[in-house]
């Protein structure tokens, strides 16, 4: 494999950055000027030296063959991860204007690299031997275990009598009540250890100031967060499948046990969403031979990025392992056997019909889903009043985009894109509309992100 | 899909009502529907409510679809080279705002470099790629000097949008009709109806595109509506007759010199003047000659001006404004105007058959020169005349071509558009290389991009200069930026040598020599840049 084959483009590249910032400070370090022996070599690492405003210029790798998207270090003194020279070297690189030769890593390069792969393989031989040797006391954790489902269990109950009580005065009381009630709910479930209880539960904080027809919404997600409730206090009765989805949405940690599937994986979306304590990455996959949709999730504190960065239109040969839960799509990434190269191939689209209807055969598996991923094949964006619908550009059906994919950039680029003619677009659908994330044109033409 | 679809059947969907109806009301005051025995109310309710949810949603379809917009019109342009296609990107995404601020560093200004980039993708005629459209019409927004360039490389696809989209509805404006096809220039009938029927800015454009192929054409649609038209309106129309301006104009702008409104026959007054073969360039000819003549008398021959003593009705008709401003003598007002207005090839038959440097270079009598001097220099520039243009320029070394003289730096920056490029570019590149920098900015801005050998060396050379002077670079920012948008970039090699951080010498200002390699390794960022945006497109 050689590395003039898989150069990333610079949107590519541009995704890795943790923030607007960076992005322009990256942009600007992606010409020739400031680098001066700026290499790549076959194994995937990139090199350079950046003359900065000091008098020793810094010294930039960037391994991009690791499994875990890119590995970065830099002798500057940013905190930014990846730092802007790393991200300018990158771009240097992705130019393929000659700037960066293929040739051997210089010595200080070639140091990092090999610390990295030593440190790697000696997890992984930790790994093996823990693995073998068992974890710790299974008495102990089986101990510990029943302790956290008792107060799970206690916790639910409550909820349950918090939820009988609110429907008893009637949801009405609840626009006064405001967050404050709550705000100590979610606290208890935290108490609990049921963090995706507590979660659910403030967002009902919020539904009371959404707008119009909240009490609808509101009816709908205590009644939900009661099925959920119901579910775990039932769980024994629950055939496996459905079992593990309730254990996860209540929050308890599963590990990505299934079988590990070897594919081709497309890179479709990477999108974060940032709350006051964290930040979600998601990165949507599609297995080009089996066919499979996989949803990789990496996060980070409050305000950085998540380091797994994977940019859009890429391909990973590599292994994929699903977390338990039936239909479940949440997976992990398993060993990877080349670097990520570009791609030509695009997942294959359904109608908008078929795409309303996967939704629904999804909530037979997991009936809190909101949105499940799908490709729509041969879709024109259509103004409709204040809003955007995804229509069929052969049969006279049409998903309407969600509130919030309405008021994104992305959706101009998109309707650009389209230019009223048919495109295909990867994206969410669920209860609340269509969300597109990617978008390719009908002819020849690059993925086109659009979150 | 809530919103747009029916649930499967609608008779649940009454149940749904009914449900939320009772939980809105509690239950308490309201018993909900069905009710399985043995559980309370309230538990019941959700029970209900959580089946009816799950089977809402499982049972959503798609909706129908709304009218479907018209497509955009195809773009038959190339499409863009992709290296091409990242560097817009990149230079998108720099826009103001985006994080950073203050000092610049030695990082190139990606945003000023936007206009070359569109300008070179538009002279090379490729079509924009789609998904950058939003970017480009945002920052086209922002920055109304974009916009002709950027709307031009956007192309048709960019109107469609703007249709969609009032944030850039500016796009529609820029485009003749709103985005409605230009009449073909065969169809009289479709011309005719848009011009007597079209808005003001449709009327302009259409005459504008007319006058562009067919001068007398345009002229003639204007005379059907003349007379009809409000003052405002025939002002515009008569301004745009500016371009191909010729002498069969004469009788149409004779005419309007009668016009009512007396902005319109001023302007009448000037396109007249512009033409040395028409009857009023004459008339004015026969008054200002009257004004001035060379006198023997003395030891060498000297210019004597005598003003007119009055501006009479005839001389108000030819355009001459008889109020003069504040400050100013009403006579010396009237012979400048008079000056300004007349071909300067009368000059020459008046003066002794003297060439326009033997001219210039005549001494003037009681103060006129400045008077004099200026008016030729209006007079030059508006009859477009480069010989009186060299000559009342001068040579760019001469002392008072740094000073305060008879012309100043902006009359000189229009003077200098009447020559051609190359010449333009050898004067300005003299006058740097005689007087510096400090008055050179408004010169450089009319020179041709990218500047010839000669004139980006004079500028380099004058950077270095400065910095030895030990003066801090931000003192010449103005020069830089423009240095930076419009040295040939195959100079980056040659400022090289400036790049290091020179020694600090005792007279210099502290910390200067750190600034200046700064600015010179950012010029040579954004030299080297500029070559790789131009090899990108094939250029």
């Amino acid at each position: 494999m050689t590395q003039q084959g898989v150069r990333w483009s610079a949107e590519q590249v541009l995704a890795l950055a943790p923030d607007a910032a960076s992005r322009k400070a990256g942009s600007k370090l992606g010409a020739a000027g400031p680098w001066s022996e700026a290499g790549s070599s076959d194994e995937g690492t990139v090199w350079g030296q950046c003359k900065g405003s000091g008098s020793k210029p810094y010294r930039t790798v960037v391994d991009i063959a690791d499994a875990a998207g890119p590995a970065y270090r830099c002798s500057c003194p940013s905190r930014k991860f990846p730092c802007k020279h790393a991200l300018g070297l990158l771009l240097l690189w992705a130019g393929g204007d000659g700037a960066v030769s293929a040739g051997q890593a210089p010595d200080w390069a070639e140091q990092w690299i090999e610390g990295r792969r030593q440190r790697a393989e000696q997890k992984r031989t930790a790994g093996a031997s823990a693995s073998s040797s068992g974890s710790g006391d299974p008495e102990a954790a089986r101990r510990r275990a029943e302790r956290r489902a008792e107060r799970i269990t206690a916790g639910a109950t409550e909820l349950e009598q918090r939820l009988a009580d609110l429907l008893r005065g009637g949801l009405a009381s609840a626009e006064q009540s405001g967050y404050g009630l709550w705000e100590e709910t979610a606290a208890r479930m935290v108490d609990a250890q049921a963090p995706g209880l507590a979660a659910r539960v403030r967002e009902l904080g919020a539904i009371p100031s959404s707008g119009p027809g909240w009490p609808v919404r509101l009816l709908e997600e205590c009644a939900l967060l009661h099925l959920l409730d119901q579910g775990w206090l039932h769980r024994d009765a629950l055939p496996d499948g459905l079992a593990a989805r309730v254990r996860s949405r209540i929050g308890l940690p599963g590990t990505a046990d299934g079988p590990p599937l070897r594919d081709r994986w497309l890179v479709l979306a990477q999108y974060d969403t940032a709350d006051a304590r964290l930040t979600t990455r998601r990165i949507w996959l599609h297995g080009t031979d089996s066919d499979r949709t996989a949803l990789l999730l990496s996060y980070g504190a409050a305000g950085r990025a998540p380091e797994l960065a994977l940019p859009v239109g890429l391909t990973l040969d590599a292994e994929v392992s699903a977390y338990p839960g039936a239909g479940q799509l949440r997976a992990a990434l398993g060993e990877q056997f080349a670097p990520p190269a570009p791609s030509v191939t695009r997942p294959p689209g359904v109608t908008a019909a078929r795409a309303a209807a996967r939704y629904g055969e999804a909530l037979r598996d997991d009936p809190w889903l909101d949105s499940v991923p799908v490709t729509l094949d041969r879709v024109i964006p259509i103004p409709d009043g204040d809003s955007w619908q995804l229509a069929d550009a052969d049969a006279d059906a049409a998903l309407p985009l969600t509130p919030t994919a309405r008021t994104r950039t992305g959706l101009w680029r998109l309707v650009a894109l389209s230019g009223g003619a048919p495109v295909k677009v990867f994206g969410e659908c669920g209860h609340r509309g269509f969300t597109p994330l990617t978008a390719w044109p009908e002819g020849a033409g690059e993925a086109v992100q659009l979150c | 899909m809530n919103r747009t679809s029916t649930p499967v059947d609608a008779p649940a969907s009454g149940a749904w009502e009914e449900l939320v109806t009772a939980a809105l009301l509690g239950t308490e005051r309201r018993t909900p529907p069905g009710g399985a025995p043995g559980r309370e109310a309230p538990v019941a309710l959700l029970d209900a409510a959580a089946e009816e949810t799950v089977r809402r949603r499982a049972g959503l379809r798609a909706a129908r679809a709304a009218g479907r917009p018209e497509p955009a019109a195809e773009d038959p342009r190339p499409v863009l080279p992709p290296a091409a296609a990242r560097r817009l990107a990149l230079l998108l995404a720099d826009r103001p705002g985006t994080g950073g601020g203050g000092r610049r560093g030695t990082a190139p200004d990606l945003m000023e470099l936007l206009p070359q980039w569109l300008a070179a993708a538009n002279a090379r005629g490729f079509a924009a790629p789609p998904q950058a459209l939003p970017a480009l019409l945002d920052a086209a927004r922002g920055r109304t000097d974009l916009r002709p360039a950027a709307l031009a490389f956007a192309g048709p696809r960019a109107v469609w949008l703007a249709r969609l989209n009032p944030d850039w509805r500016f796009a529609l404006r820029a485009t003749p009709g709103g985005g409605a096809a230009m009449p073909h220039p065969e169809d009289t009938e479709q011309t005719r109806c848009l011009w007597e029927e079209g808005l003001f800015a449709e009327r302009v454009a259409l005459l504008s595109a007319i006058r562009a192929r067919e001068p007398a054409a345009a002229r003639e649609l204007l005379t059907t509506t003349w007379s009809a038209e409000r003052a405002e309106d025939r002002l515009m129309f008569l301004d745009s007759l500016r371009m191909g301006l010729g002498p069969e104009d004469e009788p149409f702008l004779e005419q309007a010199l009668a016009d009512r409104s007396r902005n319109v026959r001023a302007t009448a007054a000037e396109l007249l003047s512009a033409l040395p073969g028409s009857a009023l360039a004459a008339r004015m000819a026969v008054r200002a000659a009257a004004c001035v003549a060379v006198d023997h008398t003395g030891d060498s021959p000297m210019i004597t001006v005598e003003a007119p003593h009055e501006c009479d009705a005839s001389m108000e008709r030819d355009g001459v404004v008889a109020k003069a401003p504040a400050g100013r003598g009403e006579r010396s007002w009237w012979f400048g105007q008079l000056v300004e207005a007349t071909p300067l090839g009368t000059w020459s038959v008046r003066l002794g058959g003297r060439t326009p440097r033997q001219i210039v270079a005549l001494p003037v009598t009681d103060d006129w020169q400045s008077e004099l001097h200026a008016a030729w220099c209006r007079a030059a520039v508006r009859q477009r005349d480069p010989e009186w243009a060299r000559a009342l320029l001068g040579t760019p070394s001469a002392p008072e071509a740094g000073g305060p003289g008879a012309v100043s730096l902006a009359e000189r920056a229009k003077l200098l558009g009447t020559l051609s490029a190359v010449e333009r570019a050898d004067w300005v590149a003299g006058f740097i290389a005689a007087h510096g920098l400090s008055e050179a900015f408004q010169l450089l801005g009319v020179c041709a991009v990218p500047w010839s050998a000669p004139l980006g060396r004079a500028v380099v050379d004058a950077l270095n200069i400065a910095r030895d002077a030990g003066s801090y670079p931000w003192s010449f920012s103005g020069v830089m930026g423009l240095a930076e948008r419009c040295l040939d970039p195959s100079e980056a090699s040659r400022l090289d040598g400036l790049l290091a951080i020179p020694d600090e010498t005792e007279d210099a200002s502290p910390g200067a020599g750190g600034y200046w390699a700064e600015a010179f390794q950012r010029l040579v960022r954004t030299l080297r840049l500029r070559a790789a945006m131009a090899e990108e497109l094939g250029a």
